[in-house]
């Protein structure tokens, strides 16, 4: 466990980021290093510099500007799942994040960090999918804004280019009556979803309006779930309703499905409603 | 004995260093001139290595020196077993420290570097060139002793590196009149220990005097340093082991192992002092592993439920190589318990260890004894289904009955003291037994499945008579030795050859001493670990530490108080005979007030102006005591779970353990014990499981896939105990360290496996992961 040589740069502001990222090809962005340093330590990549972001203050934080939730990419796991205004504006957010790892590792991740790795088996791009953020992004020429469901693009693979750095992650905030949720199965080793199901849902004299279900851990990419999302609007945000529409997840999975050896992807496919029905259902019940 | 200090739950001593960061480790040491050296590790399981081509690295920057199999094959003797068990038929397969012609298990040695920093000398690693031919390779213990099975070393048939059998009473009898016959195929799976701190060892050797010092992260400096000695050839006298802190060990630390005399090896042709520690991923692939076994047993009984007769045969997987302990583990320390807490009349086990292609196997927490008690528990509790009696009540018809001093079971031992029935009947009551069936009940109504799941055990520990280590093959013996020794100021320096790393000895040594002599326990500071200021002892394993050190300690500390007391009696013009002791004052009977304290004594006995005639200077003692018995603690455990029926997740909602280890010293490390003990078991029923495929990869290398338990899945332990005294020991103690994982792991199973049976469930394998709980669900085809 003993990291190949590397270059070192601390930056002093997201411009000298990106041009140290032009400098030195195929060099990395270091924030919390949670999914970098492990990979340096097994010696599964040897890039030949790290750019370290991680005292940037213009890339900490959480903010609320009018409808939408600003989250700076290098805010730490812990910090969203302490956040009031997640709380209030995301809260499956904030209550994913605190499924992370373990208590060190939330200290140091970031969301930036997070997002960038797209493990598969991560919960954040789950629950940013269901929530219809958008990423920010600074490359080689400006500034642009990407979709969640453009940017996870397959198994850790991103819109992000070689010179690009994330910046921020913005969320719409939660509107009246909406309630949300994540429901999640861990590894019992990586804690990593096996299986995370991100769930919203508006409900409207008793029936649901709208919905949105994203599902993690199950295959390469986390996915939206129409199917699902379709069996709900219109229904009883309620009990056989609820049930009837999350046995619709194995449609919108497909067959590309994850397996390993702690859960097949058989498995994985066969309980992964379970999950979907207890992100529905407490999702519902949050319903202010 | 004064009641006080002794039972009573004081603070651990050890903690404040080890919880703020303050205890120094072997990676901690640091000295002058220090260099670096680390182990390329073979990545196949099985192959011939063609060539290795040092050229490269040994010229790279920083590298002192890099070593393959040629240059250690003269200078270092293969590494040895401990443990020659007799009529076994053992096959003992050359094992060298470094691998020159045949590579047989991922992490194998094959080559050292040696380098001015950690950095350099891994980047190094890279840069060595090995041709190997790879060969095939078995890593499953059954399989490695069929007959296409590829073959590990030459001379060696079929793989077996022994076969040991026990048997007792008429079991083909037993078998042929059986009215009811329970069968069972159990795997206990291999696990990796995953001591907090991984292997490391730093080896300084002055090549002016020969001399050597070795810091290595040990379970039993001496045994290290009889081993080191006959493998590197320093002579004893001039090796010196000590082990610092050692942050765990449950077993794996108790072999010496190639890398440590490839360290030594490196200091004595460099003349530099060689620190090697291990990574993490590297302690998966090379520290020992435990279980490994495959078990087919069966059960005879009467349709009353009474247990007529166990029948077993076990393959019993030893990795590649025979490890320090190895071949006593699944036969001595498991065969010898088959019968458990049980009357059974007649047993038979047949016992085949087998060579893989796999990290070797080595005692593991409770080693032998846990994968006894499972076989055991698990049938009865088949039993009890296959009667539809209650398994509690299965267990009690055929208990031992109550008894202090001596039984005799059918595999030859004799148990010391025990009252299994109490701890059953404790068991049961504090749980609320009747309440928690009828709860099931009502649960299966609503389509919940709750399980409760029992285990009774006996566990041998104490170990033990040194004429048994002879008898049973174990190239040593198995006392232990004290020295106390008071200072002018009454302070007390106290020496043992044990070596605790962990299990809080420094704390009830003292309460030990305190509690014979009447001293305050601060007042008394343990020394362990280093073999040039201590006495010899044999290590800290199989629960042995306190019932064999603790005993040695208690007869040492009644040597300093008798020679007290003729001290005392001079200097009170009395008879030896008049002299009353009580709690640290020693007084002419019937005048306590007027007494000599063992500090007045310790200070005259250290100036000596005034001594008896004929009575020697100083207040000093020492004992090795030799026990006559092993020690038999017992208990009996509970687990209430809840499964999932449509994911198999499986909720343990409580566990509640009864031990019963003697006299508790310090209840409160007794609790530890029993929680660490507890959920390490636990760890084996619901998530650890060593994986290899079929190449022989270990494809549970990492933290990440290799599931430890957490404190997040565990309940709230609830941990009761009855008090049998040994009757054979100077204060009655058996031992702690184990008892919770030998019971735990087939509590657990056992309570699952009470969940599923509505659905048709009577078996699965471990550890009880939430996709096989699932498809067993799915395969009975439910209710």
């Amino acid at each position: 466990m003993f990291a190949p040589r590397f270059g070192y740069h601390r930056v002093s502001s997201v411009a000298e980021a990106g041009a140290l990222l032009r400098e030195h090809p195929g060099a990395k962005l270091l924030a919390g290093g949670h999914s970098l340093i492990p990979v340096l330590k097994l010696r599964l990549a040897e890039p030949p510099a790290l750019i370290d972001i991680g005292r940037l203050a213009e890339l900490k934080g959480i903010s609320v500007e009018g409808e939408a939730v600003r989250i700076g990419a290098l805010t730490t796991h812990a910090e969203l799942a302490a956040s009031a205004d997640l709380e209030e504006h995301a809260p499956a957010l904030a209550e994913a994040a605190g499924m992370i790892g373990d208590p060190a590792v939330r200290n140091r991740g970031t969301i930036g960090g997070n997002v960038a790795h797209a493990d598969p088996a991560s919960d954040l791009p789950t629950v940013l999918l269901a929530l219809d953020a958008s990423f920010e992004i600074v490359g080689a020429d400006g500034e642009r804004t990407v979709a969640a469901a453009d940017f996870f693009q397959g198994m850790m693979a991103t819109a992000l280019g070689d010179d690009d750095l994330l910046t921020a992650v913005v969320l719409p905030a939660r509107p009246p009556g909406q309630g949300q949720a994540y429901a999640k199965f861990a590894h019992p080793a990586s804690r990593y979803a096996v299986i995370g199901v991100a769930a919203t849902l508006e409900v409207n004299d008793g029936v649901c309006s709208a919905a949105a279900v994203a599902a993690g851990g199950l295959v390469p990419v986390p996915t939206r779930a129409p199917s699902v999302e379709q069996a709900l609007v219109g229904e009883p945000a309620a009990g056989d309703a609820i049930a009837t529409a999350a046995s619709q997840i194995g449609t919108d999975l497909g067959d590309d499905l994850i397996g390993d050896l702690f859960a097949s992807a058989e498995y994985r496919k066969a309980v992964a409603g379970v999950y979907v029905q207890q992100a529905l259902a407490t999702a519902a019940e949050r319903i202010g | 004995m004064s009641s006080k200090i002794f039972g009573s739950g004081i603070r651990r001593r050890e903690d404040p260093r080890l919880v703020t960061g303050g205890a120094a480790y072997t990676d901690d040491i640091t000295l002058p001139g220090m260099v670096y050296a680390a182990m390329l590790r073979s990545p196949h399981a099985h192959a011939r290595i063609d060539d290795v081509d040092v050229s490269a690295a040994a010229a790279a920057e920083g590298v002192l020196a890099v070593y393959p199999g040629a240059d250690t094959e003269d200078a270092l003797q293969p590494v040895p077993t401990a443990w020659l068990l007799p009529d076994s038929d053992l096959q003992v397969a050359p094992y060298p420290a470094i691998a020159k012609d045949t590579v047989r298990y991922v992490g194998d040695i094959v080559a050292v570097v040696v380098a001015e920093s950690r950095y350099q000398a891994y980047d190094a690693l890279d840069l060595i060139a090995v041709d190997y031919d790879p060969l095939p390779a078995v890593t499953h213990p059954q399989q490695a002793t069929e007959p296409d099975a590829p073959q590990l070393h030459e001379g060696i048939s079929g793989n077996q590196a022994l076969h040991w059998t026990v048997a007792g009473g008429d079991i083909d009898a037993a078998f042929a009149d059986a009215e009811v016959v329970v069968k069972e195929r159990i795997v206990q799976q291999r696990l990796i220990p995953n001591a907090m701190e991984t292997r490391a060892a730093v080896a300084q050797y002055r090549q002016a005097s020969g001399e050597l010092t070795f810091w290595n992260t040990t379970q039993n400096p001496h045994i290290a340093r009889f081993i080191c000695s006959a493998v590197t050839g320093i002579p004893e006298d001039r090796l010196r082991v000590i082990a610092p802190e050692v942050g765990g060990g449950f077993g794996s630390k108790i072999a010496v192992y190639p890398a440590d005399f490839v360290t030594i090896f490196c200091s004595m042709r460099l003349g530099r002092p060689v620190k090697w520690t291990e990574t993490r991923s590297e302690n998966y692939q090379a520290t020992t592993h435990g279980r490994d076994h495959v078990q087919e047993v069966e059960l005879a009984a009467t349709k009353d439920g009474k247990i007529t007769g166990l029948r077993c045969t076990v393959w019993a997987g030893l990795g590649a190589y025979l490890s320090t302990a190895a071949p006593g583990i699944p036969t001595i320390l498991h065969g010898l318990m088959l019968s458990g807490v049980y009357d059974i009349p007649a047993v038979k086990e047949d016992v085949f260890g087998a060579y893989t292609n796999a990290t070797p196997v080595e005692a593991y927490r409770g080693a032998g004894r846990p994968e006894a008690t499972f076989m055991l528990e698990r049938l009865v509790d088949k039993l009890a289904n296959e009667l539809e009696m209650d398994p509690a009540e299965v267990r009690r018809r055929n208990l031992i009955p109550r008894f202090e001093d001596g039984h005799d079971v059918i595999t030859g031992l004799t148990y010391d003291s025990g009252d299994y029935p109490a701890a059953l009947d404790k068991l049961l009551d504090h749980a609320g037994y009747d309440d928690l069936r009828r709860q099931q009940a009502e649960a299966r109504n609503e389509g919940r499945y709750l399980g409760i799941g029992l285990s009774t055990y006996v566990e041998i520990c104490g170990l033990g008579p040194s004429q048994v280590a002879g008898a049973i093959g174990f190239q040593g013996g198995l006392w232990e030795s004290a020295i106390i020794r008071f200072h002018p100021s009454g302070k007390v320096h106290v020496f043992i050859g044990a070596s605790p790393h962990g299990q809080g000895e420094e704390t009830t040594f003292a309460q030990i001493v305190a509690s014979e002599v009447g001293v305050s326990p601060e007042d008394v500071r343990v020394f362990h670990g280093d073999t040039d200021n201590t006495p010899m002892g044999w290590g800290t394993y199989g629960s042995r530490t306190t019932a064999v050190g603790g005993a040695a300690l208690a007869l040492t500390a009644r040597k300093i108080k008798e020679k007290a007391k003729i001290v005392a009696a001079h200097l009170l013009e009395a008879a030896v005979e008049d002299i009353d002791y009580e709690d640290g004052n020693f007084f002419v009977k019937g005048s306590p007030d007027r007494g000599k304290t063992i500090q007045d004594i310790a200070l005259m006995a250290n100036v000596s102006w005034d001594m008896p005639e004929g009575v020697e200077s100083g207040l000093e003692a020492s004992t090795f005591y030799d026990p006559p018995n092993f020690t038999f603690p017992f208990g009996a455990h509970l687990a209430v779970v809840e499964v999932h029926p449509q994911t198999g997740q499986v909720k343990l909602e409580r566990y509640i353990a009864v031990d019963d280890c003697g006299p508790q010293i310090n209840p409160v490390i007794v609790a530890g014990q029993v929680h660490g003990g507890v959920v390490q078991g636990i760890g084996q029923a619901l998530w650890e499981e060593a994986v290899y495929d079929d190449s022989g990869q270990l494809v549970t290398g990492t933290m990440l896939d290799y599931a430890m338990p957490r404190a997040d899945r565990l309940p709230e332990i609830e941990v009761l105990s009855t008090v049998t005294p040994s009757p054979h020991h100077p204060i009655g103690v058996k031992g702690i360290g184990e008892a919770g994982t030998i019971a735990s792991t087939v509590t657990v199973y056992n309570a699952v496996l009470d969940a599923l049976q509505p659905l048709g469930v009577d078996s699965v394998a471990m550890p009880l992961t939430p996709e096989r709980v699932w498809r067993a669900i799915q395969e009975s085809g439910g209710d």
